[in-house]
């Protein structure tokens, strides 16, 4: 059916299960932060470089597989490491090293409480994450989807006060509802097509039934997996779960949690019904509806935002139906333009979020109005954040403008006309709601930050590396991790077996 | 030689010390406590022995006597009775260990008649699920059940109302159950559940023998707590003590689940029965009707045991409607489901008593952040099965309802479907209730002295002791490998259960 060869790995696993080994580890060491932080930075390297080891296979097109044991008749929990697992799982591990960094600076700078907790959580949603992005079949992928769940609600609730609270219950509310659909969409897949493997270019069973039952279905699957790919109207948890430290929005918020989501959508579109299943049931057409008004609603909300993360939330959450938006064209550019759309936004949202943890340590900020003059005091954390506001505007030569530019030629592609609009507009407002912010830090003044400088190195550091990484990867999107070559491989596998 | 009596060893194991404790415990009230738990410790690996040789040669049959079937009574061990076997003795001799700490602050005065009783209730239970007669299933059910009065009355200043109340209740069950058979048994002419499966197909046109499986499936759903003859439990279970509870909940009304089970699916043939009379859509409805109610109704208590019990009342549901739906992926799901509830409800039962013990009580309102720092193991096990209950992956819970909702499909149960799923978001309503109290900031529980030392004035400190914490930590984390053993188990076991008419 595909080119794709397996091979019995057990790097798949391991890169699973190191940072939930470190979870006792970091326990154990929690009068000693020191050494905790070390564990964490440990498992964070060695993640990433398991990760790493399974890149040139991927690209071989041979596919690292583990399978660990039978959970269901003829279902195994098991793992494969393939183009798209591999593209998802180096994007999380790798921001992960720069978000354990970025985390000490913070946690110690802020001197948060259960801080121990704080870093155990952290390592039990990344082998979620990863669990996610290396799941074979549907029930694997659902296991760590719910497993990301409940640990995350950990790090949402970290403050404990009573808005982190009620954030952690809404967060659960929309989360464990979306877990409960998906099982039961996934109950019914087992049913009608008897298998709960993913395969490039969907399922050969959906291709036979009935259009009733396929768009149920796909509603189902939709809504499961798009409350975390915050799809409107699903999103509200992302904006009320910013009140979580700023790290964990930086990482889960922004790349491991809702990148799942979007990792989800992608995987049920591409590897569950596939593109003829959802092009034959006008299904695609919906997804394009749905993820267009996601755009520029959420876009236009957060003009409306005056506190620094929540403006970012709403980004994210128009961000993020740009990846659904590719997956919903249909067509090879579009799929490359969002699959790399997910890459790219993590990068620059990352440095965002990074920016606004740093602005909170050193200056107390939250809100954007407050802002006047704090590029002065803070160059560096607020030049990378004009980088990547400028690119998730689209603006060249940051990696947002390769992501759109091939999202607007795969709109060309599929004669989407209403598409390409989209875009430019959301681009436009992109620049209305960050340009403001980059305006007040630098143009405007006010006596607020004289005494203060830049946050420390822990802090400084990642957020600049991680602003250097989107300028690269707009100037050679295929740098360091081939995520290009990935992209491209990934809308092959998905178009081609698609053909019968 | 033992081979051939197995059937027979499980119950007796129980059954003689059970006699043997009031004897000895008058000279040496010591003595009660040592044998009773050598009792279930010798039971194990009976139990063990019995699944393992079931399932590698088949069903092992004793006659009672010499005498043969049907004219004498005939113990059967079956995969389905081998299987229960073991669940109830590893659970009975978790909870016992757990049992003497919190027998001896909460009743130290009857030990000797609790341990006798909870000996004769296991002789009950295990004599139910071996035999393989109708009237002498009657007449283990009257054991448990007489046993299981007495249990519920050692307890609180209300538990002899509740044990009242119950043996009425229950008495009017076991009643309907007798004269269900005695219908059965005018008509057929024979006891024997294996007899009468060959007989009743012939005759169940005839009024009178359809009549007695209504009135037997009735009485059962008494001892079952099948919504809606529930009234019994949840004053049983919350006023009976933490010791007995623990033993009660997860174990009693399964054991009325298995009747259920043997009288529907292998004396009867359900589908011939559905012809005629739609007994499982009707237990189905109930079963749904029950798991909405009983998780409504623990959302509004106030008290973690009573909270629970309401809780029993819908997992019974979820056992109930996967019987109910007749498919046999739901009958997977609900046997499994008596296995991971049994497991689940114990350490939720064992976390209630450690807080009876070290705290004095056990009322939600009360509790608040402090404990989760004094009682960190407890509570995390109380967690683990909470997740379990919920159904989130990989605990046990989330296989069990998998099966269900796979069966509910397989049988194009859509609204079934919806409510095992809502059920489950039900469960996370109730037990984040109490995991936010015990973890987070919330507004300070009611420190009442009035509330918090009801009816007790020693309370410990601290975490409980290990012979409490280790029984409850390993149910806990039984819950996880069941989850990931759950394929293993239906694969092996659960999949010679399923009655050939399915």
């Amino acid at each position: 059916m595909n080119d794709l060869s397996t091979y019995p790995s057990a790097v798949p696993l391991l890169a699973i299960l190191v940072s939930a080994a470190s979870v006792p580890l970091i326990a154990i060491s929690r009068r000693r932060p020191n050494l905790r932080e070390f564990w964490t930075l440990l498992a964070a390297g060695a993640k990433f470089a398991l990760v790493l080891s399974l890149l040139p296979s991927a690209l071989a097109d041979r596919v690292a597989e583990t399978r660990v044991i039978e959970i269901s008749r003829g279902i195994d929990l098991s793992l494969r490491a393939d183009p798209f697992g591999v593209y998802f799982a180096l994007l999380a591990s790798g921001l992960w090293i720069l978000t354990s960094f970025y985390s000490i600076g913070y946690v110690r700078g802020l001197k948060e409480e259960h801080q121990t907790r704080y870093f155990a959580s952290f390592a039990l949603c990344l082998s979620a994450t990863l669990g996610v992005a290396f799941a074979a079949n549907l029930l694997t992928f659902v296991i760590f989807f719910e497993v990301l769940t409940i640990s995350t609600y950990l790090l949402v609730i970290h403050k404990q006060t009573p808005e982190a609270i009620a954030a952690g219950r809404k967060y659960l509310a929309f989360t464990l509802t979306a877990g409960v659909v998906l099982v039961a969409a996934m109950a019914a897949t087992l049913q009608l097509a008897g298998t709960l493997e993913f395969q490039p270019g969907g399922l050969r069973a959906f291709r036979d039934l009935s259009p009733v039952e396929v768009k149920i279905l796909f509603g189902m699957f939709l809504a499961g997996v798009g409350v975390k790919a915050a799809i409107m109207p699903l999103h509200a948890w992302l904006p009320a779960a910013m009140a979580a430290p700023t790290p964990v929005s930086a990482l889960l918020h922004a790349v491991a949690v809702v990148k799942s989501g979007v990792f989800g959508v992608v995987r049920v579109v591409g590897f569950l019904f596939g593109p003829e299943t959802l092009g034959r049931f006008g299904l695609n057409e919906a997804m394009l509806w749905l993820a267009g008004s996601t755009i520029l609603l959420a876009s236009c909300l957060a003009f409306a935002e005056d506190n620094l993360k929540r403006r970012l939330a709403y980004s994210t959450v128009g961000h993020l139906s740009y990846v659904v938006l590719g997956a919903g064209l249909l067509s090879p550019s579009g799929l490359i333009g969002g699959l790399l759309h997910m890459a790219n936004h993590a990068t620059m949202k990352i440095v965002l979020f990074f920016c606004a943890g740093a602005i909170y340590v050193n200056a107390h900020k939250e809100k954007i109005s407050e802002l006047d003059g704090i590029g002065r005091a803070m160059p560096w954390t607020m030049g990378a954040f004009a980088v990547a506001s400028l690119g998730l505007a689209g603006v060249p030569p940051v990696n947002g403008f390769v992501s759109k530019w091939y999202l607007g030629l795969g709109a060309l592609e599929g004669g989407s006309a209403a598409v390409v609009a989209i875009l430019l507009i959301s681009g436009l407002l992109n620049a209305g709601y960050f340009v403001p912010i980059v305006y007040r830090a630098f143009f405007r003044q006010s006596e607020n930050f004289r005494s203060i400088g830049e946050a420390s190195a822990w802090m400084v550091v990642p957020l600049v590396l991680a602003a250097g990484l989107s300028v690269l990867l707009g100037l050679i999107p295929d740098l360091f991790f081939r995520f290009f070559t990935l992209a491209q491989q990934i809308a092959a596998q998905i178009l081609e077996a698609s053909i019968p | 030689m033992i081979e051939a009596n197995l059937p027979l060893l499980v119950p007796l194991t129980f059954l003689i010390p059970a006699l043997l404790i009031p004897l000895i415990g008058i000279r040496v009230p010591g003595a009660a406590y040592p044998l009773a738990l050598a009792a279930v410790l010798v039971s194990i690996p009976m139990a063990v022995f019995g699944l393992f040789r079931v399932i590698a040669g088949g069903p092992v049959s004793y006659t009672l006597g010499g005498w043969e079937a049907p004219i004498g009574i005939e113990l059967v061990l079956d995969p389905l009775a081998s299987f229960l076997t073991l669940v109830v003795t590893v659970v009975s001799c978790l909870v016992l260990i757990h049992a003497r700490q919190v027998a001896s602050v909460e009743h130290p005065d009857k030990r000797v008649p609790y341990y006798s009783l909870v000996l004769l209730l296991l002789a009950g239970f295990c004599g139910i699920l071996s035999t393989g007669d109708l009237f002498n299933l009657y007449v283990f059910l009257e054991i448990s059940s007489l046993a299981g009065y007495g249990l519920v009355a050692i307890g609180d200043k209300r538990a002899p109302v509740s044990a009242y109340r119950y043996l009425i209740l229950g008495s009017v069950g076991t009643g309907f159950y007798l004269l269900g058979i005695g219908f059965i048994y005018v008509m057929s002419g024979s006891l024997n559940m294996a007899d009468l499966a060959r007989i009743l197909p012939h005759i169940l046109d005839q009024p009178p023998v359809l009549a007695g499986l209504i009135l037997t499936v009735t009485g059962i759903g008494v001892k079952t707590a099948l919504f809606p003859l529930h009234f019994w439990l949840p004053d049983a279970y919350s006023s009976a003590s933490s010791a007995s509870s623990a033993l009660l909940a997860p174990l009693g009304t399964k054991v009325g689940a298995y009747i259920l089970i043997r009288v529907l699916f292998f004396v009867f043939d359900p589908d011939e029965v559905e012809q005629r009379v739609p007994i499982t859509t009707i237990i189905a409805w109930m079963s749904a009707a029950g798991i909405l109610y009983g998780s409504l109704m623990a959302l509004a208590q106030q008290e973690l045991k009573r909270m629970l019990a309401y809780s029993s009342i819908a997992q019974i549901g979820y056992i109930g409607l996967g019987l109910g739906m007749a498919t046999p992926l739901g009958f997977t799901g609900a046997v499994l489901h008596i296995l991971n509830h049994a497991v689940m409800k114990a350490a939720l039962f064992l976390v209630a008593g450690n807080l009876r013990v070290q705290l004095g009580h056990s009322n939600i309102a009360a509790m608040d952040q402090r404990l989760s720092r004094q009682m960190p193991w407890s509570m995390a096990a109380f967690v683990v099965a909470a997740l379990s209950m919920i159904g989130l992956p990989p605990t046990a819970g989330f296989f069990s309802k998998w099966y269900l909702v796979l069966g509910g499909i397989q049988g194009s149960y859509w609204v079934f479907v919806a409510i095992i799923l809502l059920g489950g978001l039900l469960n996370t309503l109730y037990f984040f209730r109490v995991v936010e109290r015990v973890y987070l900031p919330m507004r300070r529980g009611r420190s009442d002295p009035a509330v918090a030392n009801e009816g007790r004035e020693i309370v410990e400190s601290g975490e409980a002791r290990l012979f409490m914490l280790a029984p409850t930590l390993v149910l806990a984390g039984l819950l996880l490998a069941l989850g990931l053993a759950s394929s293993f188990l239906v694969n092996r076991v659960i999949h010679l259960m399923i009655p050939a008419g399915l």
